[in-house]
């Protein structure tokens, strides 16, 4: 097992408004090793956006940490204070978004950008700035860099723009790359390139990744572990192949199994009845009980705890726990 | 350039083309260029089958949304023709138009914001039959319900409003209210590109079940290469307005006629075990605004590359052209290609 | 075969437009205030004559010995240059305010909004040539059109309100045609057409219903400003005349003496300002309330 490199320790998120408290996460626990890459996936409200948010407190105003620690390095990033965090922002972690014309300010042009993240963090001589921008532009694949550096960010395709929006989280070297839903909204072809080029420069540099999407054939090409998030918490954490070849939490295998390939072409899909809940927090037992098949007693009364069913393959569910016993 | 009319082997019997384009071109002016123009959908030849699912497939710029809009007649063609069961509707107004979207109804990406967010669902399933029929107020309710009925949906949701369901909800009324007129044809605009995975596969299930049912015609328009293989009988493939292929579906996914299809195929991520597929595709699309000369494909393409950067590429475009029957693509060296070995080129 | 029979969404059910009036109220001390201002004033457009402790002088009958007496516990507003009570001429002009505001605001808006939903939604020439009529209305100084008005149809209240609403309707077409423009490429729109509707239900059904919020929010901080034109053109004597319990001609009557009895002016002054105040903060209110639901 590699080197930790980030811990994410039973984090809850509240929304709190006048009239309402609702819990957004509820206890996630995963780890990120040094130079691996974390696949972060779940449906629409999961709460996998907020993750990546928190670790880097980014969060809307409306939320708030109930309770739960991250530790990056030696570092208890919830307890930081404001101005160390910053430090932390843009150099040691870094994020890049969904669409990247909101990453670039379309007042100033893409080069002016990066040379003020640089500025931020590193005490580099304009030439030497200069030079190292030139590099991580480079090394996105981007041609004509002099010409992009002096472009305005309108002025660039989207698949340009998103590898000018890696190079620009890249620039200070940070150890943690999140990624939330960076190909989402590109074409197929371009997205394969842009999941291309993050592999082969996270193999190059070593950095960590959290792959944040919805997509699970996305999850699969790009990570080597796989954490499933359910309604704010943790349902599997397992290797990637192991997650798509036995995966053990009714909710995992339900969301495969509802993902059409070519053996279900013709015939209806499996698909998971009713709906993801509305506030998790106030939920007693298990969040998905209300919508398993298999779901005893027991998960509606008591809130399954991750277990170890296989050498790094974690399972949130009560019935899942005997690996010997060839449940599957 | 025809195409073909022979019937797939599992469509139904009553096989002939419903929808039938030829030579179809949708231009828009280039704004604050006067003179200047993109041409969306280039001379776009194709059928539709009664019955069947026709997928039509391209990223962005690839012209299947303006493709679809010119069916629909929500745009008029620059040239061209389209005929709907037997009648050209290229240039038909008014009344004769309204009449034509009796046959025809569109099911968007959008699933909230394709429904009017002041109307309740009754109101909104009902607006197509208020708008047509001649059917009594009394008896409207109870058509709705009918409808509501078939998709899933229950009288309890007859007052609500769209910002009150959810996503796959809302999805359920707009096919609702795309039934409502007993259409031939039903174009899905990329149903369920905004659905989570698990209410994608309850929409889809829901719109294979209705077509058996209702004996429907779909257009499929979508970039999800694994919703295509799933649903669709034919597939057309699009690049820079044009159709670059056309075939069966399992054709098309085994043993692709065009380059490019190969491309987006090694693209599509999956979440089967998959050999490493090399990527096939080069640099970014260029802009529909300023094609490149002869294929439009050719910078791009890497058959191209393999035999050596053949000057016919750049010079002539490649005429469409049937492998057999019912699978046709437009490439020089479609025969080039290999049958299995997805970059592979024979000699 | 599981179709997946959908289920009603799970979670708080969405709060209703009566709760959401009563939480804002309650935490929003201005905007509660401004309510009950407007209550008041509507109350005192219907029943004034009955709240004023001095109904004929309300009304306009002058009272000779009780000339411009300062307030008092007899007159709470004092009296003006005819002896006739302050409060009881407020509180009766209340309606002529509200009835000409709301007036003015409808006939702008029964104007404007068909002309602007109707110029955005189709675009081209027909909305080139609805706007260039636009520009022409709002190129008209309203002071200079009411002067007009009412040399070619003698001074009064209604000729006044005539002249406001046509003066007033290029902004609501501007509105109207704004909200249209950016609703007309929504998917509902699309749908609505791809459903065969024709384009004259679509601006009639969809468009405009859709285009409410923020046309009524401006009608409601409208009416305060046409409140206070009014009472301009009264003040320099192209709105209402005398003896009419008018808050504009009030304050114009008390000019000449406002240094000694300046409650005169002062009172029916304050009037307007309340007034005015209260409608461009329920104004913020309606949008708050009708805003989030219209975020879809």
């Amino acid at each position: 097992m590699s080197e930790t490199l980030l811990t994410v320790d039973d984090l809850a998120v509240e929304f709190v408004t006048r009239d309402r408290r609702s819990t957004a996460l509820d206890g996630v626990s995963l780890r990120i090793g040094a130079g691996e890459v974390v696949g972060l996936v779940g449906e629409t409200g999961c709460g996998k956006t907020l993750t990546g948010l928190s670790i880097l407190r980014l969060l809307p105003r409306t939320a708030r940490v109930a309770r739960g620690s991250i530790r990056f390095r030696d570092l208890d990033l919830l307890a930081l204070d404001e101005l160390r965090m910053r430090g932390v922002r843009g150099s040691q972690i870094s994020m890049i978004f969904q669409s990247p014309g909101t990453a670039f300010n379309p007042l100033f042009t893409i080069g002016s950008q990066i040379r003020h993240i640089v500025g931020e963090h590193q005490k580099l001589s304009r030439r030497d700035a200069d030079e190292r921008i030139r590099e991580v532009l480079v090394s996105v694949g981007l041609p004509e860099v002099e010409r992009v550096t002096r472009s305005y960010p309108h002025q660039l395709s989207g698949g340009m723009l998103q590898r000018a929006m890696i190079a620009m989280a890249l620039v200070n070297r940070p150890a943690l790359l999140i990624a939330d839903e960076p190909t989402t909204a590109l074409d197929v072809t371009i997205a394969s390139q842009i999941l291309r080029l993050l592999r082969r420069i996270q193999e190059e540099q070593g950095f960590s990744v959290l792959f944040i999407t919805h997509d699970l054939g996305v999850v699969r090409t790009v990570s080597d572990r796989v954490v499933v998030l359910y309604a704010g918490r943790v349902a599997e954490d397992a290797s990637t192949p192991d997650l798509f070849r036995e995966p053990r939490h009714p909710y995992s295998r339900g969301l495969i199994a509802a993902v059409p390939r070519p053996a279900t072409r013709g015939r209806a899909l499996a698909s998971i009845p009713g709906s993801v809940p509305g506030d998790p927090g106030s939920i007693v037992g298990c969040a998905f009980a209300d919508r398993c098949e298999l779901a005893i007693d027991r998960c509606r009364a008591e809130r399954p705890l991750a277990r170890t069913t296989g050498p790094e393959h974690e399972v949130a569910c009560h019935l899942a726990s005997l690996p010997e016993q060839g449940w599957s | 350039m025809s195409v073909g009319t022979a019937p797939p082997l599992d469509a139904p019997a009553t096989a002939l083309p419903l929808v039938r384009v030829r030579g179809l071109v949708r231009e828009f002016s280039v704004p604050g260029e006067s003179g200047r123009v993109v041409r969306a959908v280039a001379r776009v030849d194709l059928d539709i089958l009664e019955g069947e699912v026709y997928a039509l497939v391209g990223e962005s710029g690839s012209g299947k949304t303006t493709l679809a809009r010119c069916i629909l007649r929500l745009l008029e063609p620059t040239a061209g023709t389209i005929e709907v069961a037997g009648a050209d509707i290229g240039r038909i107004r008014g009344d004769d138009l309204r009449r034509l979207r009796r046959q025809m109804q569109v099911v968007f990406q959008d699933p909230a914001g394709s429904l009017d967010p002041r109307m309740s669902v009754l109101d909104l399933v009902a607006e197509p039959i208020r708008a047509h029929l001649r059917t009594a107020s009394a008896q409207i309710e109870a058509e709705v319900v009918a409808l509501l009925d078939q998709v899933g949906l229950r009288r309890v949701h007859l007052e609500r409003r769209p910002h009150e369901l959810s996503g796959g909800q809302c999805q359920r009324v707009a096919i609702a209210r795309a039934l409502a007129l007993k259409p031939r044809l039903v174009v899905l605009d990329e149903p369920t590109s905004a659905l989570d995975v698990s209410v994608q596969a309850q929409i889809l299930n829901l719109l294979m079940e209705l077509r058996r049912s209702h004996g429907l015609t779909y257009l499929l328009i979508s970039h999800d290469l694994s919703v295509v293989r799933h649903l669709s009988d034919r597939i057309g493939v699009m690049y820079l307005g044009r159709l670059v292929e056309q075939g069966p579906a399992a054709e098309i996914f085994s043993s692709a006629r065009h380059p490019y299809t190969r491309a987006l195929m090694a693209a599509a991520p999956s979440t089967e075990d998959m050999p490493v597929r090399p990527v096939l595709i080069k640099g970014d699309p260029p802009s529909p605004a300023n094609p490149p000369s002869g294929c439009h494909f050719h910078p791009r393409c890497w058959l191209r590359e393999r035999l050596g950067c053949p000057e016919l590429c750049e010079t002539i475009e490649p005429p469409f052209v049937q492998a057999h029957a019912r699978h046709g693509s437009a490439c020089h060296f479609a025969d080039r290609m290999t049958a299995d070995q997805p970059g592979e080129v024979s000699t | 075969m599981a179709i997946g029979l959908a289920q009603p969404v799970v979670g708080a059910p969405p709060r209703g437009f009566g709760h959401r009036l009563r939480r804002a109220l309650l935490t929003d001390p201005l905007g509660f205030f401004s309510l009950v201002v407007i209550v008041l004033l509507i109350v005192m457009a219907i029943i004034g004559s009955a709240m004023a402790p001095y109904p004929m002088q309300g009304e306009g009958a002058s009272s000779v010995t009780t000339r411009l007496f300062p307030p008092s516990w007899a007159h709470w507003f004092g009296t003006d240059l005819f002896g006739r009570d302050i409060l009881s001429r407020v509180i009766v002009g209340a309606r002529g305010a509200l009835v000409v505001s709301v007036a003015v605001v409808a006939l702008a808006m029964a104007i404007g909004v068909p002309i602007g939903a109707i110029a955005g939604y189709s675009r081209g020439r027909i909305d080139g040539a609805l706007m260039r009529l636009t520009d022409l209305f709002l190129a008209f100084p309203p002071l200079l059109l009411a002067m007009a008005i009412v040399a070619a149809l003698g001074p009064g209240l209604d000729h006044a309100a005539l002249a406001l609403a046509i003066s007033w309707w290029p902004w609501y077409a501007r509105l109207a045609r704004g909200t249209a423009i950016s609703l007309r490429e929504r998917p509902f729109i699309e749908a609505a057409r791809s459903i065969g509707i024709p384009d004259r239900t679509i601006v009639l059904r969809h468009i405009v219903p859709n285009s409410l919020t923020p046309i009524l929010v401006q009608a409601t901080i409208d009416i305060g400003t046409v409140i206070l034109a009014a009472g301009s053109l009264a003040f320099i004597g192209l709105g209402a005349s005398p003896p009419a319990p008018d808050w504009g001609l009030m304050v114009a009557e008390g000019r000449t003496y406002i240094l000694d009895q300046w409650w005169v002016s002062t009172f029916p002054g304050l009037a307007i300002f309340v007034a005015v105040l209260a409608f461009n903060l329920v104004g913020d209110l309606l949008r708050d309330l009708l805003d989030p639901r219209q975020n879809a």
